[in-house]
């Protein structure tokens, strides 16, 4: 497949592999912040490619593991109603809420679905006029646009029966309290490469200057990661703190226009909590009042419940970067991914899975 | 977040007033809308993210920088005498 | 701590009562319920799920030594002949798919369960779970098909059921079936038979039949010439029988994929694994709709395809065998067995890196991130 099987090339990655390890004088820390940025470097074992030329750490780049606690249970009470469709990513079926997950309440007889596509579920409100139709709307800044697009879809259709229960997370705020703290051990980000073709990285350019730290853009095959990382070492060797963009062939500098417009008509910046972090000021979006009828935690009444995570889970502490997963107490015996504490071991993205996915046996060893 | 994958663009439709295409992805057929797209052409490489279009591949960024990657790879063959054993750093 | 929530501020307001014949009073109780006391669609996976579903209600309870073999067919004796014997239910969605129908899935899954125990299949029954309203034309599509299968696998089906139930039960219809079969002289096969240093192979492209299926799948369509792989194996088996006597074990990687299939016989036998990945086959338009829903074809079902383990001795010959059969034609060596990492089945990436290929908890779900 074509501009993806080239970033796969085994050569290159070796090539690219042994240049980072020439030119580092230290392991130094890098985070990458998006969770399909992990999932590709735990896949190819690529910690295994740098050995001691690098530390990688993993960042809250798991919209599903972050989606806070409260909307969760708040999807799980909409999708057990009856005359409610649940629509939903894969993603979030797994992530469990205070008591139950989206599988278990469709056991219990509420309807819920998997789609690919938020055009998708705008489909089947239309084909089903006598249910309401709720799609839960998890992403970054991403999956933003196309949320919107699902809004005003449903508006131009005229459907009635069409919301979505919203969960925006925006990245540059959480690195900034990440870097903020005085904990925070991070010499350099991969920033994430298609929240940045969306956004474009002037927010992380920034961020540069703010904090004297470098970032480069990356993508997401091995080959795109081990640039970033090899450009990163460069930059921190010679002593720079620049931004730099590694995924050129998508990101450009001011991102897409007509897709930030679309997120900008429909949704506004508001503060948003962090599952396992806490709030984090204008971190999040909500959808503007205009388009109050589509949304589904003003159409539907749904009352707060207010649940602590089990206290063993150290999500927080590994979605900052803080921890490896390999460092909680349960990691792989009390939490797992068929009975897991915490959201970073459900969803496929989270470190804890992947850890626990890819990485076991050497930690058995 | 997020998984965005490249896919070739075979045809372009108006579908209740939007822009959609027909993108192929080695072999499989699936509608994308490419209002964030406007400039797409048949033809072009977009970045589809649940079924929309984020943005049209730069064919030329693309092969200037992957002639610069070849370049890592060919060293890598050349420098195999000395090739760096991972667990070993000194 | 345990988690605390106030219970009162989950009690749904009064909403009217569907048309839906679904149990009412599981939609009033405040109290969600603990994590095992239902069964979810995670169970029927052919993943961990299911394993602790085998382990916790049906072995304690059903548990012999026939039984406890866990594999794909049961082995037993008569007179001094040795029978296999299997059950399968089908429950795909949807009923009609490209490449085969719930029909014809039926009759090759079962002999294929057969061949896998190095049987010759020779008689079916088939169980028909109909959904009141099915159209009688859908029915007739289905058994046309069952019909047409068996002719051509040459395996009668010789009895059979029906039962209708409620609408809303079933979706359409539900098949269940058993075969029976006579194992071949000399063969002996089980998953946990894996010994270091034997060779695995696979006899085709794997994932085109999970692939077919999501295809016509709401919410997930996509166009595609990928058909499902449904066949019947056992000419297929019976041609790498005929060729070596060094077959230690071999399963057909269905719900759950190849990865599942692996982590199995690992599991059983105590051995670990070690695969090739770009000797992994998969086919073009499969890999670009496992990259598009981000689903790894390791775990995808496939129904025309066999892995067998046999001593690395004979494995060059297993290979032509299954390469010289019409189904095995794309038969590849994928990895070996080894004495290191018992249980786990791990993964050689084209880098040359390693990671483990688990056994999935539930199903693979398409994601996003």
């Amino acid at each position: 497949m074509k501009y993806l099987d080239e970033y796969r090339d085994a050569k290159i990655a070796r090539g690219l592999a042994a240049e980072i390890l020439r030119r580092s004088t230290r392991p130094w820390v890098l985070m990458e912040i998006c969770g399909g940025q992990t999932h590709t470097l735990m896949r190819y074992g690529i910690d295994d490619l740098l050995g001691d030329s690098v530390q990688l750490v993993h960042g809250p780049g798991c919209p599903v593991c972050v989606t806070s606690l409260e909307t969760i249970d708040r999807a799980l009470a909409l999708a057990a109603r009856p005359g409610v469709t649940l629509v939903s990513y894969g993603d979030m079926l797994r992530v469990p809420g205070s008591k139950a997950d989206l599988f278990q309440v469709k056991a219990e007889g509420g309807d819920v679905r998997v789609v690919y596509s938020p055009t998708d579920a705008v489909q089947l409100a239309r084909s089903q006029p006598d249910r309401k139709v709720v799609f839960f709307a998890v992403g970054f800044e991403t999956t933003a646009p196309a949320h919107a697009m699902a809004i005003l879809q449903a508006e131009r259709l005229g459907l009635k029966n069409f919301s979505i229960l919203a969960s925006h997370v925006l990245v540059p705020p959480a690195i900034r309290t990440l870097l903020g703290s005085p904990r925070n051990r991070v010499q350099g980000f991969i920033a994430p490469g298609h929240v940045c073709t969306v956004v474009g990285y002037r927010e992380y350019e920034d961020l540069v200057r703010e904090f004297h730290v470098p970032i480069v853009v990356g993508g997401f095959e091995p080959v795109d990661l081990l640039e970033a990382i090899r450009m990163l070492v460069v930059q921190l060797e010679e002593g720079r703190a620049e931004i730099e963009n590694q995924y050129v062939r998508s990101v450009q500098y001011e991102g897409n226009r007509p897709a930030q417009e679309a997120v900008a008509r429909v949704f506004e910046v508001a503060d948003r909590k962090w599952r396992g972090i806490g709030s984090i000021p204008v971190s999040g979006l909500r959808i503007r009042d205009e388009y109050a009828a589509f949304d589904a935690e003003r159409t539907f009444e749904l009352t707060c419940v207010c649940a602590e995570e089990p206290a063993e889970c150290i999500s927080a502490e590994v979605l900052l970067g803080n921890k490896k997963p390999t460092d909680c107490t349960a990691f792989g015996t009390r939490c797992t991914p068929e009975r897991p504490l915490g959201a970073p071991m459900v969803s496929t993205e989270g470190a804890c899975a992947a850890y626990y996915q890819y990485r076991r046996h050497a930690v058995a060893r | 977040m997020c998984l965005a994958i490249p896919g070739r663009v075979a045809q372009i439709d108006i579908n209740d007033g939007i822009r959609t295409g027909r993108v192929q992805f080695g072999g499989i057929t699936r509608q994308a809308c490419l209002d964030f797209v406007p400039e797409a052409k048949e033809g072009d490489y977009v970045l589809v993210h649940v079924g929309f279009a984020i943005s049209v591949v730069d064919k030329d960024e693309a092969e200037r920088t992957y002639a610069l990657l070849e370049t890592m790879g060919v060293l890598e063959d050349e420098l195999a005498i000395e090739k760096p054993d991972p667990s070993a750093k000194p | 701590m345990p988690p605390t929530t106030n219970t009162a501020a989950t009690r749904l307001p009064a909403e009217p009562v569907s048309d839906e014949p679904k149990d009412i009073a599981a939609f009033s109780c405040p109290l969600p319920l603990p994590a095992r006391d239902r069964i979810l669609l995670g169970h029927g996976s052919g993943g961990k799920l299911s394993a602790e579903l085998l382990k916790d209600v049906f072995l304690p309870a059903l548990g012999n030594p026939v039984l406890n073999r866990l594999e794909d067919q049961a082995i037993v004796s008569l007179n001094g002949t040795r029978l296999a014997i299997t059950t399968d239910s089908f429950v795909v969605k949807p009923l009609f798919f490209r490449g085969g129908d719930i029909g014809s899935l039926a009759v090759h899954g079962t002999i294929n369960d057969l061949a896998m125990g190095g049987a010759e299949p020779l008689w079916l029954s088939a169980a028909f779970i109909l959904e009141e309203g099915l159209p009688t034309e859908t029915l007739k599509r289905v058994v046309a098909s069952m019909h047409e299968a068996a002719v051509k696998a040459g395996v009668p089906i010789v009895t059979g059921d029906t039962k209708v139930v409620e609408k809303g039960s079933a979706d359409g219809l539900f098949i269940n079936t058993t075969g029976i079969g006579r194992v071949r002289d000399g063969v002996a096969l089980s998953a946990s038979q894996a010994q270091p240093g034997d060779a695995i192979l696979v006899s085709g492209f794997i994932g085109d039949h999970g692939i077919a299926i999501l295809a016509e799948r709401e919410g997930l369509q996509f166009e595609t010439q990928v058909h499902s792989d449904s066949a019947a194996l056992h000419t297929l088996a019976a041609a790498l029988l005929d060729a070596t006597q060094e077959v230690r074990c071999l399963r057909d990687p269905t719900r759950g994929g190849l990865s599942s299939t692996l982590n199995e016989i690992a599991t059983s036998s105590g051995v670990g694994m070690e695969l090739n990945e770009t000797a992994i086959p998969v086919r073009e338009e499969v890999r670009g709709a496992c990259e598009m829903l981000g689903l790894d074809p390791m775990y995808v079902a496939n129904e025309g395809k066999l892995v067998a383990v046999v001593a690395s001795s004979a494995a060059e010959k297993a290979l032509a065998a299954l390469k010289n059969h019409p189904q095995g034609r794309d038969a590849v060596i994928v990895g070996k067995v080894t004495g290191e990492h018992p249980r786990m089945v791990v993964m050689r990436t084209p880098f040359g890196t390693t990671r483990i290929v688990d056994m999935l908890a539930g199903d693979q779900l398409p994601r996003i991130c």
